[in-house]
């Protein structure tokens, strides 16, 4: 089973559709985010992008391109995720985050939680004069 | 052919300070190499280290080093684990530091 | 001096506060060490051979008085009394506990500072040309577009979990005195054929176990565009560049694999997203941090006591002959301060050194100093007429021996002493090579001779591009040290030339004096330097000294 971590915390997945189907995309950590962004159908509305371990950042560069590209749908970052890094998750465009159990019991919410203030001390915002591409 | 297996120490350093330290043979970490425990079987080795590795709130980065036996204990074959139990060779600083202390 | 604002302080409050709790974490378990690795890396802490090292960043090299004696402090309270300067301008502590770490951290945040990105798989530190400000070859001052990509890069979504470590260098100047093209990007500050000022890029640059010189991917960047660009250049590197093989990751073999043109050509496709996300801001920071970096109110005066001083002092004389940098201001010196003492750990200052260089800097130096890259600490604003004195101070505290850019004046990483990753000894060698031409009394014959020592293949002590390069490596458990010759870390860089097989630890310092007496031979005249010597002359003479029995068997 897994958690389903947002600003307000855990939950459980709401998306019941699965990863099958036209609706939703579960991505690989090397995909192709310039060869993604001509496959995004309109009627994608979930795209999970895979975390093989934590230190594989790919997956922040792919959920950027993403919205740069104008992707408007959801996006979760999937697999091995610490709480350390929602913020950056939320931050690079994601949605939220899923987690096994077993990491959110070792990383209970409050450890997640801690981060979910993404919003502030955000250089990059400030850099570019505009709200968190997500927000 | 069998590689011919070379006496090791469990090694790592201490989770908190740093410092390298030994695994002894009644289950204690040392600073000191000649009091660790000098381990001549393969299998026992990895047993220990295992052991070690285990030891996630107090010690990292744990691993067999080669030694060899000397009259107070084992001794280093290489010298990266020669400087790993004494300290710098600019300063006398690390253990070399702590022995002129006593 | 930029100044921290309240969103630089309330920043870096939060990620102290996050690094304590991390600590906290890994040590009730939350965190397992290979999770908590790369979070105290990008936080500065490393784990060494004998103990925690931390690494604080020095952005661009620059600090001011009170921050230099806040590093004294750290060395005081939680080291073992000294820091160790690095060549990418930071400093190093080498024996914090990890439980003091946090503050630590705290304490440099009182002055302004932190050790955020000094490590880590992320874009490190920037560095920049240790004259910035105050070299006369400049067009402008490099510090605020430095300070702009700091604050763009720290913390940056993107890129905190890349293939390996990203390094960015700023230059303005004529003459490159931040080995631009050995970093992985470079920025050049540049005027184009109308007047117009813009950025040079260059990418691909790195020294380590394939050293590569970096190549320009775009001529000329308008300003507005910098950050966008560096931005593209990062996240096309992010997402293609090698994770099967650490050796393989950095964007020099990136560039070096898919060639120049694709790299500029994906680059140009992502730029076209990215640009349009940043809409003026940064541009209006960077005028507002360009305020910070406003040059002193330069004291005019006669500079009669320094003539003077010239005529009547030959120990002061010596050292102004090659401790000085020509100033922009023609009343005004940039002093060099030697931590390079013969004998001593290349790079290495007592907490007491740094009290005295920051109430010099104070008191001389309009509250001004600067890191170099060759690990020395700079003054850059000094007017000439306090030069006597300040030379006068700086002999009481061990702090004018005159060789800058001489045989003494050695780059060494840490090496076997202090390093995880090291397979020989560096600070040893550069202290008997010191303490040898030191004691032949030749250096000041010599001249300008650079020699740079790595103690492993990642070349943190920039060896390639010495003018005698040092590699120690590990040849079947001892020591052994291979030697190059004719590298450059200047805009004309070079990777220099494998002289042939390495040498013992105890052969090594006379190896490099058989260099140096063959030089001597060789040379037209004494102004010919080394690298000129070696580039008119090749390899095969310094060889054939190097190697005496290989002549004779072929004789």
């Amino acid at each position: 089973m897994t958690v389903i971590v947002t600003d307000t915390g855990f939950g459980p997945d709401t998306w019941t559709a699965g990863y099958q189907d036209d609706t939703a995309l579960d991505l690989t950590s090397d995909t192709d985010p310039v060869l993604l962004v001509d496959r995004l159908a309109a009627q994608v509305q979930m795209i999970r992008i895979d975390f093989p371990s934590f230190a594989d950042g790919r997956g922040f560069t792919i959920a950027r391109q993403l919205r740069l590209s104008g992707y408007k749908g959801h996006i979760r970052a999937g697999g091995h995720v610490i709480a350390d890094q929602y913020a950056m998750a939320r931050r690079a465009g994601f949605d939220d985050v899923e987690i096994s159990d077993q990491l959110a019991a070792r990383q209970p919410e409050e450890q997640w939680l801690a981060r979910a203030n993404w919003q502030q001390h955000d250089y990059q915002a400030r850099m570019r004069g505009a709200a968190p591409a997500s927000a | 052919m069998a590689r011919i297996f070379t006496p090791k120490v469990v090694t790592a350093n201490a989770l908190i300070e740093g410092d390298v330290i030994y695994l002894t043979a009644d289950d204690h970490w040392s600073r000191d190499l000649a009091q660790a425990e000098l381990i001549t079987d393969e299998a026992h080795a990895q047993l220990r280290l295992l052991k070690a590795q285990s030891q996630v709130a107090t010690i990292v980065g744990a691993y067999l080093a080669d030694v060899k036996p000397g009259d107070n204990g084992p001794e280093p074959t290489h010298f990266r684990e020669d400087f790993r139990r004494t300290g710098p060779s600019n300063y006398a600083h690390g253990k070399q530091e702590a022995e002129a202390n006593v | 001096m930029y100044k921290y604002n309240d969103f630089d302080t309330a920043f870096v409050t939060e990620r102290n506060a996050q690094f304590r709790a991390q600590v906290a974490r890994r040590i009730d378990g939350s965190l397992t060490e290979d999770e908590f690795k790369p979070l105290r890396l990008m936080n500065g802490l490393y784990l060494q051979l004998h103990a925690y090292m931390l690494r604080v960043a020095v952005p661009y090299g620059s600090l001011n008085s009170a921050q230099m004696t806040q590093l004294a402090l750290l060395a005081e309270k939680w080291d073992k009394g000294y820091g160790h300067f690095t060549t990418r301008q930071n400093i190093q502590f080498n024996w914090p506990k990890l439980s003091d770490v946090p503050d630590m951290l705290d304490a440099l945040a009182e002055v302004g500072m932190h050790a955020i990105q000094t490590s880590g798989n992320t874009i490190r530190n920037v560095t920049s040309d240790h004259f910035a400000g105050a070299a006369a070859d400049e067009i402008e001052d490099p510090r605020p577009v430095a300070e702009l990509i700091r604050q763009w890069s720290t913390d940056h979504p993107e890129f905190q979990f890349m293939g390996r470590k990203f390094k960015i260098a700023v230059g303005a100047a004529a003459e490159d005195r931040a080995v631009l093209k050995a970093h992985d990007l470079a920025v050049r500050i540049v005027q184009n054929a109308t007047g117009e000022t813009g950025y040079q890029i260059l990418v691909g640059g790195g020294l380590g176990r394939t050293p590569m010189i970096g190549q320009v991917i775009n001529d000329f960047l308008p300003r507005a565009d910098l950050l966008p660009y560096i931005e593209s250049v990062v996240s096309v590197w992010n997402q293609i560049g090698r994770r099967d093989n650490k050796y393989k990751a950095r964007i020099k073999i990136t560039v070096h694999e898919h060639g120049i043109d694709d790299i500029r050509a994906r680059v140009a496709a992502r730029f076209a997203l990215i640009r349009p996300s940043f809409t003026g801001a940064d541009q209006e920071l960077l005028s507002e941090i360009k305020t910070h970096f406003a040059a002193p109110n330069f004291r005019s005066g006669s500079t009669e006591t320094y003539g003077a001083a010239y005529k009547a002092d030959p120990v002061f004389r010596a050292w102004a002959d090659t401790n000085l940098a020509e100033h922009r201001n023609e009343t005004h010196a940039i002093v060099t301060i030697s931590i390079k003492k013969h004998g001593a750990t290349p790079g290495d200052a007592s907490a007491d050194q740094m009290r005295a260089m920051a109430e010099l800097a104070a008191k001389y130096g309009y509250d001004e100093l600067r890191i170099s890259h060759q690990q020395n600490v700079i003054l850059p604003h000094v007017h000439k007429s306090d030069l006597p004195a300040l030379h006068a101070r700086l002999k009481q505290h061990d702090l004018a021996t005159a060789n800058i850019g001489l045989i003494s004046d050695i780059i060494a990483c840490p090496g076997m002493d202090y390093c995880a990753l090291a397979t020989a000894r560096a600070i040893p060698v550069a202290q008997q090579i010191a303490t040898r031409f030191d004691a032949l009394k030749l250096e000041h014959d010599i001249g300008h001779l650079q020699i740079k020592i790595s103690g492993c293949i990642n070349a943190c002590g920039h060896h390639h591009v010495a003018h005698i390069g040092i590699l120690g490596l590990d040849r079947a458990g001892v020591e052994n040290y291979q030697i190059t010759l004719g590298g450059d870390a200047t805009w004309t860089a070079n990777i220099g030339e494998r002289a042939g097989p390495g040498f013992a630890y105890d052969e090594i310092v006379p190896a490099v004096e058989r260099i140096v007496t063959a030089y001597l031979d060789l040379r037209t005249d004494a102004e010919e330097t080394f690298l000129e010597t070696f580039r008119r002359v090749g390899m095969a003479p310094f060889k054939a000294a190097l190697y005496p029995e290989a002549v004779k068997k072929v004789a």
